[in-house]
């Protein structure tokens, strides 16, 4: 970023803590960017002629008499049909070696879209992968992350789902993202052929950590720009947003605010939301879809970034290794997805609600039973049913290495059904067990 | 002359203002940002500072812009027109907002000044009124919307003159009142209320007592809520707060519905804006939306309106409940309005309370629940505000600062729970933990004596009881293995099971199985009760669950069949064939089947 004339500078620092600094200015407005000794830095706070910015590299090293320059606008991005292909930092500058964007300048974190403005999402995103398409059907417009450890390979799930996706655009926002994952999406990307769709914000781990707190909003608007102006359908992959969390409770932290719970500030649901809602299905077809990771620790998801987040998606995904299978799979219980309504048995055949419904009943008393037996308890000859189903149901269906049609998932559905159970068990509308029973029991 | 300020700070949304005048706690003020205009609300005022909160984002707002006071709180404009609206959470009209995007500064009025209304005198001149009495009344959609002496009038007014029946907008003058001093006032369509204040243009509001059918078993059947009753639903996330909440809305027998959607996802609210228009609500034959109000503060609006959208739509329905009407109002969810007050009470560096809520979120909450409730109006008409809010518990423990001030503050509890969210048992509301208080109404009871069958209220604990007892045997099994218990307590828990697939779980995709009449419940409730109070004889444990589910499979069908038609008969016979299988008894057979 160069400094121009018109812009103010001020040589005098008052006061200096780990994430800010505070000069005395005058004629600063709220939010704007600042240079801080040729660092990046935001306005946080005015108090009179007292403004407090916060340098997002850290304060190390700033001198008292170091060069406080007033950019006198928000944080922008260039815009424009160039951003594809592309590799920028968390500022919006290329990383690629390639020339700066000549496009339009906009400020990032812009206006909610009007709720009467937005259009119901209902166009269905295949991914061949039954976990997902069968039992949490993922809509364009929609918002939903991946809970998972840090040890189960999210980025590899996001990167198929990516790349089968059928997106116009995908755009790729990397927080404290790690230097090699970092080269897995490039690589992928190039191999795949689609690095012409592809535009990435990253924010590594050898980058400082509050800078992350720009990527989600660098991302979302190079999509707003996509979907509006070119209506596209959008693919916004934001990983790992529990960095980005943590990045905010730095921040807050050093501004002195009272932690709610999990040491995270009070505003994380604001803030989160704020990202998360921008997913959106706008009225002349562009749509702007977010897959995200939330990473656990140890599984917790009642901390609070999870849970928040929980309540602000559409629904999230868990992964699961199956000891049995020895493959990972997409879990069926805690996974869901909320807006899968709007399309499976409309966009699909008629019996998909009920074929998943009853194959995830079927599971979870298969699931019983597997308490059962580690208890130390006789099973039934319906609970050992259950169990092979259960299996077949997790090889066939549950894997995230399957890639077939919905269709397909259904088919194999019933066969399961036909082949472990009794009509009765199975329990499903008349008039579909008569269209797809397939079984030989009664 | 009004009050005027300077901006001298800013930390997000709370900006601290010089005024040159008095300003009022909760006063309005305008700030200019270069012509735009930005709402704003005074919440703490220290010396010739005044702290406001900021409806819109502050972004670019800089030390020396300009404010204006406004002189006034908070407040909504009520008369005809609000029918069928989508307003946002200070009450402009969505709708009238022309770009895709939220503009800054862009407020639009909630009611249409042109439109004509063709009003009906109901008063003559000479008559005494006082607030809230019915001057005259025009068609606003299907409803008699009444034109009220306006809440804030005091004491009493004689009537001066009053229009002839005719066309008039909202701004005319429709009657001339005196008060005893003999000060005239002209009277409109229209007035303006604070939405922190409760109106109280009624005679008095006596205990609630009328059942109000949602349509929802779980709820009718088993913890009933009543017309002017509170209730609260709890539950992690994903556990189907919402999707209840949307059958409510949809199914629930009130003459208006007014849906707060306060800091939740905007698709919810757009699912409502695409689905209402064209749903039917089945008692009318009208169409959804023409009984509905949406206040809409989706989660990126900005906060301090999030608070301000539940005041927002109680105020709403305060003024439609002083008409005499049944109004059913949800706030989706009553936590991101706590947390919106959490996050100003923390930039104003106040002593936090539990989870750094603000020390009186309890009385907050308790406040705001105790303007619903059943009202007498001074005309001898009744009206009444059902509220029902849901709360979205931090880890879903309920044991956080928000959950236990609502509990101490609405009567029913319904909990939602994880687990039989997670087996899909869905609505997913836990019958154990969840209870009514009205059900320990005398008058209540009384009621339902009257309105169901007489004892239903003994029929309801028989239910509890039974689901109670088959929670207990399921423990006991869990414990001591499938063969460690005596057969009696398979067949008691598969009974509860019965009770749960088929009374308590309910479709709410389904277009039959979403509602369920109080007729068609009692009939199955009837069904159930005698059922589970037969004997049936069993050789060993293995044969009960799958004689069970084949019962279920029937009753489940018997579910998504209209009520009473001949696929509904005709499972209702096999279901009598096999209960004869199985079933011993000392007496005659009780009869089960529908005549
Ligand atoms: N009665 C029901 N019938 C069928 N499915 C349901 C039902 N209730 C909930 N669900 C399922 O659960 C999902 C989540 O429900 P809902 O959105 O109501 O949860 P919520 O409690 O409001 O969550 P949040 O707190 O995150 O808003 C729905 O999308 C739907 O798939
Ligand atoms: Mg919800």
């Amino acid at each position: 970023m160069k400094t121009k004339a018109f812009q103010k500078i001020y040589t005098h620092i008052e006061n200096i803590t780990k994430a800010t600094c505070m000069v005395e200015a005058e004629g600063i407005t709220n939010e704007e960017m600042a240079i801080v000794d040729g660092r990046p830095a935001q306005v946080v706070k005015i108090v009179g002629k007292k403004i407090t910015l916060q340098i997002f590299p850290g304060t190390q090293g700033i001198a008292t008499d170091a060069e406080v320059v007033f950019l006198g606008r928000p944080p922008t991005l260039k815009v424009g049909n160039e951003l594809k292909g592309r590799f920028f930092n968390a500022y919006g500058d290329p990383i690629d070696g390639g020339p700066a964007i000549e496009g339009e300048e906009v400020e990032i974190g812009g206006p909610s879209v009007n709720p009467v403005r937005r259009k119901q999402p209902s166009e269905l995103i295949a991914t061949g992968i039954a976990g997902i398409d069968l039992n949490n059907t993922l809509v364009t417009g929609q918002k939903i992350p991946f809970f998972a450890d840090p040890d189960q390979p999210f980025n590899q799930v996001m990167a198929t789902v990516a790349l089968r996706a059928q997106a116009d655009v995908i755009i790729l926002g990397g927080m404290g993202m790690s230097n090699d994952d970092y080269l897995y999406y490039k690589m992928l990307f190039d191999n795949a052929g689609a690095l012409d769709h592809i535009i990435a914000f990253i924010n590594t781990t050898d980058n400082p950590p509050v800078e992350r707190l720009l990527v989600p909003d660098m991302a979302l608007t190079a999509a707003e720009y996509f979907a509006v102006n070119q209506k596209a359908k959008v693919l916004c992959l934001l990983t790992d947003m529990t960095l980005f969390a943590d990045a905010l409770s730095i921040v807050s932290n050093r501004m002195d605010q009272i932690p709610s719970k999990d040491s995270m500030p009070g505003s994380l649901y604001s803030d989160l939301a704020k990202v998360y809602e921008k997913a959106a299905q706008y009225p002349d077809g562009g749509s702007i879809t977010i897959i995200a990771v939330t990473t656990l620790s140890g599984g917790d998801i009642t901390h609070a970034v999870p849970d928040n987040t929980g309540y602000i998606t559409e629904g999230q995904l868990y992964l699961r290794r199956d000891t049995e299978i020895a493959k990972v799979i997409i879990d069926p219980f805690r996974s869901l997805s909320r807006l899968k309504q709007l399309v499976i048995g409309k966009k699909t055949r008629s019996d998909h609600p009920q074929v998943m419904n009853t194959a995830v009943r079927l599971y979870a008393d298969a699931a019983n039973a597997r308490t059962k037996l580690e208890n130390g308890f006789d099973l039934t000859e319906y609970d050992r049913r259950t169990l092979d189903f259960a299996k077949e149901y997790s090889r066939e269906l549950l894997a995230i290495d399957i890639n077939i049609e919905i269709d397909k998932m259904l088919d194999t559905g019933w066969q399961l059904f036909g082949k472990y159970f009794s009509k009765d068990e199975v329990s499903i509308k008349k008039e579909f067990m008569d269209k797809y029973w397939v079984g030989t029991a009664s | 002359m009004s009050t005027k300020g300077k901006v001298v700070g800013i930390v997000a949304n709370l900006v601290t203002i010089e005024v040159d005048g008095p300003v009022a706690q909760n006063e309005i003020c305008y700030i200019d940002l270069g012509g735009v205009k930005l709402m704003a609300e005074v919440i703490k005022i220290t010396g010739k500072n005044a702290f406001v909160q900021v409806f819109e984002s502050t972004r670019g707002l800089h030390v020396g812009c300009e404010a204006e006071f406004t002189g006034h709180l908070l407040e909504v404009t009520l008369g005809p027109g609000m029918l069928s609206k989508n307003y946002d959470g200070l009450q402009n009209d969505l709708n009238k907002m022309e770009s895709v995007f939220l503009r800054r500064g862009e407020y639009t009025p909630a009611l249409d000044k042109d439109t004509k209304w063709r009003l009906v005198p109901l008063i003559k001149a000479g008559a005494t009124v006082r607030a809230g009495d019915w001057i005259g009344k025009v068609k606003e959609g299907w409803i008699d919307h009444k034109i009220m002496v306006p809440f804030d009038y005091a004491g009493t007014a004689t009537v001066k003159s009053v229009v002839a029946e005719g066309d008039y907008t909202i701004n005319d003058t429709i009657a001339v009142v005196t008060d005893n001093d003999g000060n005239e006032r002209n009277l409109t369509m229209t007035m303006r209320w604070p939405v922190k204040v409760e109106v109280k243009a009624h005679k008095n509001k006596p205990r609630p007592f009328k059942i109000l059918e949602t349509g929802q078993r779980t709820i009718d059947t088993l913890n009933p809520i009543v017309e002017g009753g509170t209730g609260f639903i709890p539950g992690p996330f994903g556990c189907g707060k919402t999707v209840l909440q949307h059958a409510l809305s949809k199914y629930a027998e009130s003459d208006l519905i007014i849906v707060v959607a306060c800091g939740e996802r905007a698709n919810e609210v757009v699912e409502i804006f695409t689905e209402f228009p064209e749903l039917d609500d089945p008692r009318t034959g009208r169409k959804l939306m023409e009984r509905t109000i949406i206040i809409c503060n989706t989660s990126n609006m900005p906060v301090a309106a999030r608070e301000a959208s539940v005041y927002t739509g109680m105020t709403i329905a305060e003024y439609y409940r002083t008409m005499g009407l049944k109004v059913l109002l949800l706030a989706d969810s009553t936590s991101r309005w706590a947390q919106a007050l959490r996050e100003m009470s923390n930039r104003m560096e106040e002593l936090p309370g539990p989870d750094a809520f603000p020390m009186d979120l309890s009385a907050i909450v308790a406040n705001f629940y105790s303007r619903a409730g059943f009202v007498n109006l001074n005309n001898g008409e009744t009206g009444s505000i059902t509220f029902i809010g849901t709360v979205s518990p931090a880890g879903g423990n309920l044991k956080e600062p928000v959950t236990e001030s609502t509990k101490k503050a609405a009567r029913c509890f319904y909990a939602l729970s994880q687990n039989r969210s997670d087996s899909k048992r869905y609505p997913a509301v836990d019958p154990i933990d969840s209870y009514s208080k009205y059900l320990e109404y005398p008058e209540v009871i009384e009621y339902l004596d009257k309105t169901v069958e007489p004892g239903w209220a003994d029929k309801i604990m028989q239910l509890k009881d039974a689901l109670l007892r088959g929670k207990e045997a399921h423990d006991q099994i869990n414990i001591l293995g499938d063969d460690g218990v005596p057969l009696e307590y398979h067949v008691t828990f598969n009974k509860s099971e019965l009770i749960d697939f088929v009374i308590l779980q309910q479709d709410a995709f389904d277009k039959v199985d979403a509602s369920t009449p109080l007729k068609r419940q009692q009939y199955m409730v009837n069904k159930l009760l005698t059922i589970c109070g037969n004997q049936f004889s069993f050789d060993n444990f293995e044969e009960v669950g799958g004689y069970f589910k084949k019962m279920i499979n029937l009753l489940k069908q018997m579910n998504f069949k209209e009520f009473l038609c001949d696929d509904f008969k005709g499972l209702d016979r096999e279901l009598d064939e096999l209960l004869a299988q199985r079933m011993v008894n000392e007496q005659e057979p009780q009869a089960v089947t529908a005549s």
